[in-house]
């Protein structure tokens, strides 16, 4: 799968379009900047790390680099799921001030490598307080399903990472 | 043809800094009574390289500084001037003097113009021979100006008579001038700048074009610049090139008639590759004003990346380079025998395999070895430092350094170098007596500072130590006692009683000197050295002198750990932190309050730490006391009894940023790489004991 992002890689070049990488969440279907995405991986067991929030799986060694795990599910409130071999963690990067950050992902399942029209893309409906729709940066339409489109910088600055970094 | 400067800028510094440090040895290595040419040769060389970098770069004042320095260091070498006690340490500040200048250039700072002007005056009385003035230092800066004109004079004794309108050069390099990688361009460009420059250029040398080497300079000029110039900034600008062509210069003078110029651009037209540069002189004085500009922010970004940078030993990438040819040849091995693999090659397969391993390992050691710098990085500084507190003090000492060659971390030589500084300071300062004393103790006059650095383990040891006084017990205690910090019926160790110097707020020294009692104590050295993983300890004797011993770990990437098992999890104890594991009896353990667990261990009462209630780690197989193990820790001073469920082993560790990619987590310092690839967490006790007291 990881291949077939890197062949899509070259395609970007064209400023008004956009290519994103779409995955499940239940019956939801989200998508990434394409170039957020640094690869794919199996799920495979991590080391807890003792006193944060649930949905921080925890800790992976990433050829070297400890790199958290955070799992998507949790984090927007839509219930546990059972990990399987099938489960898919999606490593991202994003810049957060001048350092690159890398986080994986925990998802249901990757489903495609989409083309989108910037201009096709929906700003999100508010839903006041009910949804929390702030990682959400906006939505498009996709063979006419619904796919909402992640803040993958505003996601991966972990509540309260920017705080502690002064203590 | 406008080179870009700034880039070269970065190694001109490193350099010069380097130039700067090998005068300062070589000046104090200087046996007064003895001086050998060499050693001033090597001392002359330095100085001339900095004065040539300056002026190639632009950086006039730091070439015109360097230059009298020169002057002075040329009469030594040719025996014309006796190398004299006033006249090195002269030389000395003026190294300073000059390092501070590069450092100001360096980080786009202002060059304190008044030090500048003193170092100079000083360095020109030495030069015109009145040692007097050398002596007064800092002399009067009104001897600055003296020593241009007296120069000029020397040179051009007719000049100061009329007004010098402007000077007629005669330049023919000769054919190596190129090669040596002069410019004849920038010279000019320089020319330019000093007043109104025309240019003659003759060809006639010039070969045919099918004989012609690009590389040979076959062109010779006459070259005129108009303009109130002194003779010395004439050869400032030709400085470079003495011994690389043949000058002549002239004065022109207000009455002189100008001899009519060639028309130059009629000749550009015979010969294109070689002449096109001297042809653009006119068009040149433009852009390099234009240019000096973005030097100057140029120079800031550089002085950023001055620190990251670090020089390697060739001999260290060779062997990496082997290393890797190594593994190379491993790896295609291994890929052969994959390729058709049958069971019979199983012994091959593991061959090839413990190979592997082996070269990692031994890749892994030389990569970590590129860290390592020789401990004489740090103690380079200190035979100066005892050179000027001995002559300010007018003690006598003799410092010698053992195990310069020592390696550490990098990052450890850099933080070291403070506490070290004051220690030695604190040894020169206030561990060796005046020689009157000396003497009247049955010593000899001259005090001995050792430095002394060697391996052991996995630490390092450096120890400063002197054949001085020695620390008093009694007064140390008198002191601490005076200042409130222990109890007058305080039993003490005699260790216990050196700590005392430790003590935040505790200076034994009777009166502040500029040398030691600046403010950092001798707290803020332990907790320095602390910080870095090691620690301090001091062995003295009243009379016979003392030693400070620092022990450190070799490198602050890897860390001797114990892992520890809780539950499902492994943890990573920092070996240094452990003090010793226990089985323990229900009857040793009291609770305060009902809740909070302490154990009685030899008289003292140590407070218990659940680690799996503080992690909440999810089923741990020791849940009564009883069961499990408590191992006690100290961090920090803190000293605690952590429950785990069991040890399990020792190793070496690779300390990897939790912070990098994550966050900090209260109760863990760091993360590290299991053999097996899983990840566990590195315990920091203090956070352990904040955590549990939440």
């Amino acid at each position: 799968m990881s291949e077939a992002a890197e062949n899509f890689d070259t395609g970007h070049a064209d400023k008004n379009s956009l290519q994103i990488l779409s995955f499940t969440l239940g019956q939801e279907e989200y998508g990434v900047d394409i170039l957020m995405v640094q690869e794919i991986r199996s799920w495979e067991p991590v080391s807890r790390i003792p006193n944060v929030p649930s949905y921080e799986k925890g800790v992976v060694n990433l050829r070297g680099a400890i790199v958290p795990i955070i799992d998507l599910r949790e984090r927007f409130r839509l219930g546990r799921s059972a990990y399987t071999p099938l489960t898919v963690v999606v490593v991202l990067q994003a810049n957060i001030g001048d350092k690159t950050r890398i986080m994986g992902i925990v998802v249901d399942s990757v489903s495609d490598v989409v083309n989108v029209t910037k201009k096709n893309i929906q700003i999100s409906p508010s839903f006041g307080a009910k949804v929390s729709t702030e990682f959400i940066n906006g939505l498009v339409s996709v063979n006419e399903r619904m796919v909402m489109l992640l803040d993958v910088d505003k996601l991966l600055k972990l509540e309260g990472v920017d705080d502690e970094d002064d203590s | 043809m406008a080179i870009d400067m700034a880039q070269f800028h970065q190694v001109f510094f490193e350099e010069s800094f380097e130039g700067l440090d090998a005068m300062e040895s070589g000046l104090l290595n200087l046996d007064l009574g003895d001086v050998n040419a060499d050693d001033i040769n090597t001392i002359f060389r330095a100085a001339h390289s900095i004065k040539g970098g300056s002026g190639t770069f632009g950086f006039t004042s730091v070439s015109d500084f360097t230059h009298v320095m020169e002057t002075l260091l040329d009469e030594m070498r040719d025996g014309r001037r006796q190398v004299t006690r006033p006249a090195v340490d002269v030389l000395l500040g003026s190294v300073d003097c000059l390092r501070d200048m590069l450092r100001a250039i360096q980080n786009g700072g202002e060059i304190d113009r008044t030090s500048v002007a003193e170092h100079k005056a000083a360095l020109d009385g030495v030069v015109n021979g009145t040692h007097d003035m050398a002596r007064e230092f800092p002399a009067e800066s009104e001897h600055v100006g003296a020593d241009t004109t007296m120069m000029t004079t020397m040179e051009e004794p007719a000049a100061s008579e009329m007004q010098i309108v402007g000077w007629s050069i005669a330049f023919s390099p000769h054919l190596n001038l190129l090669k040596t990688g002069n410019d004849p361009v920038r010279m000019f460009r320089e020319l330019a700048m000093l007043g109104e420059l025309t240019s003659t250029v003759d060809m006639q040398g010039v070969p045919d074009i099918y004989d012609l080497d690009p590389e040979e300079c076959h062109l010779s000029w006459k070259l005129k610049v108009l303009g109130d110039i002194a003779s010395t900034e004439i050869d400032e600008v030709f400085d470079w090139v003495e011994d690389d062509c043949d000058l002549a210069k002239q004065a022109i003078y207000s009455a002189v008639a100008e001899p009519a110029p060639l028309a130059v651009t009629e000749q550009t037209q015979i010969l294109k590759p070689a002449s096109i540069e001297p042809i653009t002189i006119p068009t040149v004085a433009q852009p390099t004003a234009a240019e000096k500009e973005p030097k100057k922010e140029e120079s800031k970004t550089s002085a950023s990346k001055a620190s990251s940078s670090i020089r390697v030993d060739t001999g260290k990438i060779d062997t990496l380079i082997n290393m890797v040819g190594e593994l190379v040849i491993t790896q295609s091995m291994l890929s052969l025998i994959g390729e058709h693999f049958e069971l019979n090659k199983l012994d091959q397969l593991k061959n090839g395999l413990s190979q592997l391993e082996r070269h990692t390992r031994e890749l892994q050691e030389s990569v970590m070895n590129i860290r390592m710098l020789p401990i004489s990085f740090v103690f380079s500084r200190f035979p100066r430092l005892a050179h000027d507190i001995s002559s300010k003090l007018g003690k006598k000492i003799e410092l010698k350094l053992v195990g310069e060659n020592t390696e550490v971390d990098k990052t450890v030589v850099e933080l070291l170098s403070d506490p070290l500084v004051h220690l030695v300071r604190n040894s020169l300062d206030h561990g060796i007596e005046m020689p009157e004393l000396r003497r009247a103790a049955g010593k000899p006059e001259t005090g001995t500072v050792i430095l002394k650095a060697y391996h052991r383990g996995g630490n390092i040891v450096i120890e400063v130590s002197d054949d001085g006084k020695g620390l008093d017990k009694d007064k140390l205690r008198a002191k601490a006692i005076e200042k409130g910090l222990i109890a007058e019926d305080a039993i003490l160790s005699d260790k216990q009683c050196f700590e005392l110097i430790f003590m935040p707020g505790f200076s034994t020294a009777e009166k502040l000197t500029d040398i030691s009692g600046r403010g950092v104590g001798m707290d803020v050295v332990r907790r320095n050295i602390q910080a870095l993983g090691g620690n301090i300890e001091i062995i003295s004797e009243l009379g016979k002198g003392s030693t400070m011993a620092i022990h450190l770990p070799l490198t602050l990437a890897i860390l001797d750990g114990q892992s520890i098992a809780v539950g499902d999890e492994t943890y990573i104890l920092p070996l240094g932190s452990i003090i010793e594991s226990l089985n323990i009896k229900e009857d040793r353990v009291n609770r305060v309050v009902g809740k909070g667990e302490t154990f009685l261990l030899r008289g003292e009462y140590l407070p218990i730490i659940r680690i799996h209630e503080i992690f909440n780690v999810p089923k741990p197989k020791a849940t009564k006391l009883t069961d499990g193990l408590l191992v006690v820790v100290e961090g920090q001073g803190i000293r605690c009894g952590l429950f785990i469920d069991d040890l399990l082993g020792q190793q070496q560790v690779v300390i990897k940023s939790l912070e990098a990619n994550y966050r900090r987590v209260e109760g863990v310092s760091a993360a590290t790489i299991l053999g097996d690839g899983s990840v566990a967490l590195i315990l920091d006790i203090p956070g352990l004991v904040r955590l549990a007291n939440q």
